[in-house]
């Protein structure tokens, strides 16, 4: 069997047990649910609620009720779709990157990554439905035949290879992240003793029995959901970042923006994981499962995400001089100095200055300052949205034109909305789907279990399943 | 299209009989101060001058007081103007054609820019990323929303007298800019189909081309290399907006031309004695600001 290297750290802390690991995961599903999970629920369940009568109020009446005009188009509506999808980047990583990698690691968080990465791209997904201004008719953007003569779509605009790409994304994150919980549902149905929940378990774990040939298949089709998930990785936020760089508007029409937005979409989803990781092992006691060795690696992923996207700052700046197009010097003058300078400037040392500090061991091993850290990056990459969407069209070619952006109440709280409805259905998953994979993880224990590693070969016999 | 920015005195005849001519829809005081106003054509200013700083002018309090910009900011005494009308270009090689999801802005084999409201479902990535910004977005339901009845005229039965039968009445959420009257063009096309003959001047008429009482806006089939649009584009003086962009725009404008006393020619003129008169002399004096052309 797989033999770890004695000094490489365990994965698996304390002495755990493959029934350790299944009372411990499957322990918060089968109890009742703590005070806690109540009242956040309640809160996220509120403030969702509120997004979504503003999102009503939105489809109602007009896009005139956000902050737009005839100069600026998109600011928050796009900001925030971009923000979401962003996010949604780590968990495909985490699962399909780092699974052909052979990163055993990845076992403990991939679960609710991934789970995060779905409801990311549900809320991202809300906005260009939002933002339409005749949303009723959306579906035309979908190229299905029609008595139009046919008419179909424009195959050469990026907004429509973004309906491409997310809907692509969104279908194979779901069914990737299914996959991977069969085998767990089947776990809790099992041991489940209540009708309603051995029913509703027996649905979801779609028949799974155990059977070698079963598990030969599993693992098989793992990794060709690793192969299809991982391109995707790079390809939708560089489709999404060619929302921008196919125009014409200086600050938009850059070539840095695919890998830039793709360094930067790994960057702030590895800090939502680690907010939601930080506070999830201690609510749920997954302490033993991750640890600091999964913080300081991802934090090492922030780092150097962090660092190509602190490069792509340096480098339009420098383009914007270089190129000598008065357009695109002004752009970045108007960014550094212009009504936005504080938005330029939160971003810049939210974004370039705090993935730095990860260079000393100390602050990346610290689970208190990674939590700070996560937010502060969060906060920064949603600033870098704006400040690209924003401050490149309220100030493009015409002078004339110019105008400012202000949001207005429904921009604020169809966003915070957004935030409450995403708590609301991680809050749903952490409550009763398992946040581990109980197969994968039980597959690292004999390897990278603590009181495993360095145990001589005699302890096969003693396995308590 | 030529627009001769010699003629041009910025009446706003023009924007009026756009909005006339277009049920382009008034939006009130309220949506103008959010830079929602609707007007398809919009006549933009250029003010230039040797810097006397007028009296009691006030610096603006903007942190983008980079020096060599803060010369643009000083408000003169007695500055020029060049004013420049700005409707849609349709452009040959549109930026906002390429980039709608649903294929509602496309180009005709006449050289127009089609926007096809019944198709438009309102990314307003056009709108974005339309370089003069000529675009415009209908926010709310102008002919029927409460807000705006007291505003609208045309929410009444009355009212809708004063609009343009020819031309359809958006809805919210939906896109429009100047079509080059479209609707004329078709009466225009008409008009000569039942003739026997081709499209000649004076068939085809914009609504801002009629009104402009300088005649400085010029229509008509440019592909008719005798027509007066083809003799007027051809001309030394005109030039193309934001040309470097590359998206070969269909309006032409013409250099203003001002006998302007330039000192520093004339200091030239005293140190090489140049004796012809007129010729180039005097007629370069005039200092367009951030406008490119050539």
């Amino acid at each position: 069997m797989h033999k770890e290297a004695a000094i490489r750290e365990p994965l698996i802390l304390g002495h755990k047990s493959y029934h350790d690991i299944t009372e411990d995961v499957c322990r918060p599903i089968e109890d009742k649910a703590p005070k806690m999970w109540y009242i956040l629920f309640g809160i996220a369940a509120i403030i969702g609620l509120y997004g979504v009568g503003c999102i009503l109020y939105l489809l109602g009446t007009g896009v005139g009720v956000w902050g737009l005009n005839k100069t600026i188009g998109w600011a928050w509506d796009i900001t925030n779709f971009v923000w979401w999808v962003g996010i949604g980047h780590a968990g495909t990583l985490i699962s399909a990157v780092l699974l052909l990698f052979r990163q055993k690691w990845r076992m403990a968080i991939n679960r609710s990554a991934e789970a995060m990465t779905i409801f990311a791209v549900f809320m991202a997904g809300l906005f260009p439905l939002i933002h339409m201004g005749r949303l009723w008719l959306g579906y035309w953007v979908l190229p299905l035949p029609n008595q139009f003569g046919s008419l179909w779509v424009n195959f050469n605009s990026p907004l429509l290879w973004d309906v491409f790409a997310i809907s692509t994304y969104l279908s194979v994150s779901l069914v990737f992240w299914y996959i991977g919980l069969i085998p767990d549902f089947a776990t809790i149905r099992d041991r489940a003793k209540k009708p309603v929940a051995k029913k509703m378990y027996s649905i979801l774990s779609f028949g799974w029995s155990g059977r070698a040939k079963q598990w030969n298949r599993f693992e098989l089709i793992s990794l060709v959901l690793a192969g299809l998930a991982t391109p995707l990785v790079f390809s939708v936020h560089s489709i999404v970042s060619f929302d921008f760089a196919t125009s014409v508007i200086p600050g938009w029409h850059t070539t840095i923006f695919p890998p830039y937005f793709v360094a930067g979409a790994v960057f702030s989803g590895f800090a939502m994981v680690q907010t939601l990781m930080l506070v999830m092992r201690k609510a749920m006691g997954l302490e033993a499962y991750i640890h600091t060795k999964h913080v300081e690696y991802m934090n090492i992923v922030i780092m150097v995400t962090g660092s190509i996207v602190g490069t792509a700052y340096i480098t339009e700046l420098f383009v914007s001089w270089y190129s000598g197009v008065e357009y695109e010097a002004y752009a970045f003058i108007n960014r550094a100095s212009g009504p936005y300078w504080w938005a330029y400037w939160s971003m810049m040392t939210c974004n370039v200055l705090s993935p730095q500090l990860m260079w000393i061991k100390k602050l990346r091993t610290s689970l208190i300052f990674t939590f700070i850290i996560s937010i502060v990056v969060n906060i920064g990459m949603w600033f870098e949205r704006y400040v690209i969407i924003v401050t490149s069209l309220h100030r493009d070619y015409l002078p004339s034109s110019w105008s400012m952006h202000f949001p207005s109440h429904i921009d604020i709280g169809v966003y915070v909305g957004t935030i409450g409805l995403f708590f609301v259905f991680f809050l749903l998953f952490a409550r009763f789907f398992p946040v581990l994979p109980l197969n994968e993880v039980k597959t690292i224990l004999k390897s990278s279990g603590e009181s495993y590693k360095n145990a001589p070969d005699a302890h096969h016999g003693d396995d308590k399943h | 299209m030529t627009v001769d920015l010699n003629g041009c005195i910025g009446c706003g005849a023009c924007l009026i009989a756009c909005q006339s001519e277009n049920n382009v829809p008034v939006v009130g005081k309220d949506e103008v101060r959010r830079g929602r106003e609707m007007h398809w054509l919009r006549i933009d200013r250029y003010f230039a001058s040797d810097i006397e700083a007028a009296v009691g002018s006030r610096k603006d309090h903007d942190l983008s007081k980079i020096s060599f910009m803060d010369a643009a900011e000083d408000t003169a005494e007695n500055p020029t103007v060049v004013h420049m009308p700005m409707m849609c270009h349709h452009c040959n090689h549109a930026p906002c054609e390429t980039v709608c999801p649903v294929a509602a802005t496309t180009h005709s084999n006449e050289g127009l820019n089609q926007m096809t409201y019944n198709r438009c479902i309102g990314t307003r990535y056009c709108a974005n990323n339309c370089p003069y910004k000529v675009r415009r977005f209908n926010w709310f339901n102008y002919p029927s929303y409460k807000k705006f009845t007291e505003i609208n005229p045309a929410q009444d039965d009355l009212g809708r007298m004063v609009l343009n039968p020819d031309v359809t009445v958006r809805t919210r959420g939906v896109m429009e800019k100047c079509s080059f009257c479209v609707q004329r063009i078709q009466e225009g096309k008409l008009v000569a189909k039942e003739a026997e003959r081709p499209v000649m001047d004076g068939d085809v008429t914009t609504a801002c081309s009629d009104a402009c009482p300088t005649n400085a806006i010029i229509v008509g089939d440019w592909n008719d290399l005798k027509s007066i649009v083809r003799t007027s584009s051809d001309d030394k003086r005109a030039y193309q907006a934001l040309e470097e962009v590359g998206i070969k725009p269909n309006i032409w404008y013409k250099t203003k031309v001002r006998n302007h006393e330039n000192k520093e020619l004339a200091g030239l003129q005293q140190e090489h004695k140049v004796e012809a008169h007129g010729g180039h002399g005097e007629a370069h004096g005039e200092d367009h600001g951030k406008k490119a052309h050539h």
